[in-house]
């Protein structure tokens, strides 16, 4: 054991400029995507794939509902655990929202129909990370299967809740959040920035943030020191959840109707962009920043192969295929750069 | 045992597992900057002493005074709480965080910046920075995960936590058991530096040379009882295998 950590330390001095690269890996990846495009865009159209706003707009769209859900699995996935259901966590929140501003509208009026919309899908989405949390940190359920029985509950009551179908919504102010423009930038583009920063704040500045480092690098050692690991978790689990509501929410602004599959396709997106973005499966590493970087060039690949006219579905070939390549990476980075795999 | 009140007294402990009887009316004193050596065979119940005077389970029988007064710890937080830190060799620290995060874990220190509360992470450094210093480890940056650090260097922090909050008994439970042997002589200066400071050390090892290289004062266990007591000057290698295996 201590061999393997000298030597590893050793080694990660010796080669500075091979482990400099790996933690940038993301973002020369996300410029590389970037050049080939444009080069791409030339070539095919004579035009310019980032020299145009309209793509550059369509890209940070497509980026928000995967990016919403990224943020609260990066939490996650850095204290060591994973939440599978937040798709349909998402899609519960999409239609509690639609069904509760269809009701409070016409009683109290555009503004606050809103509000109360949005607080009742918020506590509805919290439902599903109070019983993650419960399930993984009481009675010791290991995430994957516990948040894999809650996809299928909150698929499940989604469906029912929604009768089957879509529930459509009209709510003026809800119209603009999901689709108007402030000062040239989408609404729901800025309310995503303003999350990233308050997840960006939570992670890096925080104890709460500190312990979900711990909890990922060494559980018993942060209930040895003293942190209250249970409550970590359960937070944990519940910060996933909301941030996955808040989706739903855009979702519904943005399309004008909840859907209980708004976010079946995302889960794969969600976790491909905290992957990419240089978090670790195995737990205790992982940024906001780097989540950013990743859900940028998972949008960037999907977008970018609408733009160049490639069949939709090879979409779901490329974000499996650069996420199998990233744990790979991982991997392999461990073992150069001084983290402790065998154990 | 030195003069005055000893720091740390155990007495008539006994400790049962099911049908096994791990402990049996085992007395251990400890006095300040004493070290105490735990020796014994498999078995014989050393880590479980250890573990009932650090309050990770209450004894089934017998009596614990620390510092003059009887104490029952409800949990290791309660006790080291009251300055009795122990160290386990795998559960020390956590990998991914730097040394200065690791010595204050569970404590950060907070400040603030633009007006939002913020772990203050330039304190966490100097200050853990400080309290290696003063036990003369010697690490060239602070700001890695402890990851990179070697093994031996690993316990140096670990131990550098344990005292950064004040520890007045240091419990190590094979403290070099997976080290090399310039780093087990790291370990060994470390804690006769400990005891300088008049910090009280128990430590189990199943290394004669390492026991008798700083221990003060042997303790062996065997088969849950206690098998014999002996000054380091006033003993031998051969006679403390003797008393371990009966
Ligand atoms: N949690 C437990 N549950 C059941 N039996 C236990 C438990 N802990 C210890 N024992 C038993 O108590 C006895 C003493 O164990 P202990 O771990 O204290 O020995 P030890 O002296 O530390 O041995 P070693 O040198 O191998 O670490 C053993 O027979 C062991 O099997
Ligand atoms: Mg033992």
């Amino acid at each position: 054991m201590s061999t393997t950590a000298t030597v590893a330390a050793r080694q990660s001095s010796r080669v500075p400029l091979l482990a400099a690269l790996a933690a940038a890996r993301a973002w020369l990846f996300l410029i590389v995507l970037i050049t080939v495009f444009e080069i791409w865009a030339r070539v095919s159209f004579g035009a310019s794939f980032v020299g145009n706003l309209f793509n550059l707009r369509s890209v940070a769209v497509f980026a928000v509902a995967p990016l919403l859900l990224a943020i609260g699995q990066t939490f996650v996935i850095i204290s060591g655990g994973i939440d599978l259901s937040v798709g349909f966590t998402m899609g519960l929140a999409a239609i509690v929202l639609a069904h509760t501003v269809n009701l409070a509208t016409p009683a109290l009026g555009t503004g606050a129909g809103l509000l109360v919309g949005v607080a009742v899908a918020v506590l509805a989405s919290m439902i599903p990370g109070v019983v993650n949390g419960l399930l993984i940190a009481r009675l010791r359920v290991p995430p994957f299967i516990g948040t894999l029985g809650m996809y299928g509950v909150a698929r499940g009551v989604a469906f029912l809740l929604a009768g089957g179908t879509t529930v459509p919504v009209s709510n003026a102010a809800l119209n603009y959040i999901g689709n108007g423009q402030l000062a040239g930038f989408p609404v729901v583009v800025l309310l995503t920035v303003l999350a990233l920063l308050v997840l960006h704040y939570l992670l890096s500045q925080s104890k709460f943030g500190q312990y979900t480092y711990a909890v990922g690098g060494n559980r018993a050692a942060a209930v040895r020191a003293g942190i209250n690991v249970r409550s970590v978790t359960i937070r944990l689990y519940v910060l996933s959840a909301v941030c996955a509501g808040i989706g739903g929410i855009l979702y519904t602004g943005r399309f004008s109707a909840g859907a209980a599959q708004a976010g079946e396709p995302l889960l794969l997106d969600s976790i491909a962009a905290v992957v990419i973005g240089g978090a670790s499966l195995f737990g205790g590493s992982g940024t906001i920043v780097g989540t950013l970087i990743g859900a940028l060039i998972v949008a960037v690949i999907q977008y970018g192969l609408v733009f160049i006219n490639v069949e939709p579905f090879w979409q779901f070939v490329a974000v499996g295929v650069v996420i199998i390549i990233s744990v790979l990476v991982d991997q392999s980075q461990r073992r150069l750069g001084g983290g402790r795999v065998d154990e | 045992m030195s003069e005055g009140t000893p720091l740390l007294q155990a007495s008539g402990i006994s400790k049962r597992f099911g049908g096994v009887h791990a402990l049996e009316d085992v007395d251990f004193g400890l006095a300040a900057g004493e070290v105490v050596a735990l020796a014994g065979d498999n078995g014989a119940g050393k880590s479980t002493l250890i573990k009932i005077i650090s309050g990770v389970f209450p004894p089934d029988g017998g009596t614990l005074f620390y510092q003059g007064s009887r104490v029952a710890f409800a949990n290791p937080q309660d006790a080291r709480a009251r300055g009795i830190e122990t160290i386990y060799q795998d559960l020390a620290l956590a990998d991914n965080l730097d040394v200065g995060a690791n010595v204050f874990l569970g404590r950060e220190p907070m400040t603030r910046r633009f007006g939002l509360p913020v772990i203050d992470r330039r304190r966490m450094r100097a200050e853990a920075a400080m309290t290696l210093d003063r036990l003369d480890i010697g690490l060239d940056r602070l700001d890695r995960p402890v990851s990179a650090l070697s093994g031996g260097q690993r316990q140096c922090v670990a131990i550098g936590r344990a005292l950064h909050w004040n520890a007045r008994v240091l419990i190590m439970d094979e403290p070099t058991a997976a080290l090399g042997v310039p780093e087990q002589r790291k370990v060994i200066a470390l804690i006769q530096s400990l005891k300088a400071h008049g910090v009280g050390i128990v430590f189990i090892s199943h290394n004669l040379a390492d026991i008798f290289a700083v221990a003060d004062r042997i303790v062996v266990l065997r088969r849950g009882t206690n098998a014999g007591e002996r000054t380091r000057a006033a003993t031998n290698p051969d006679e403390i295998v003797r008393l371990m295996v009966g």
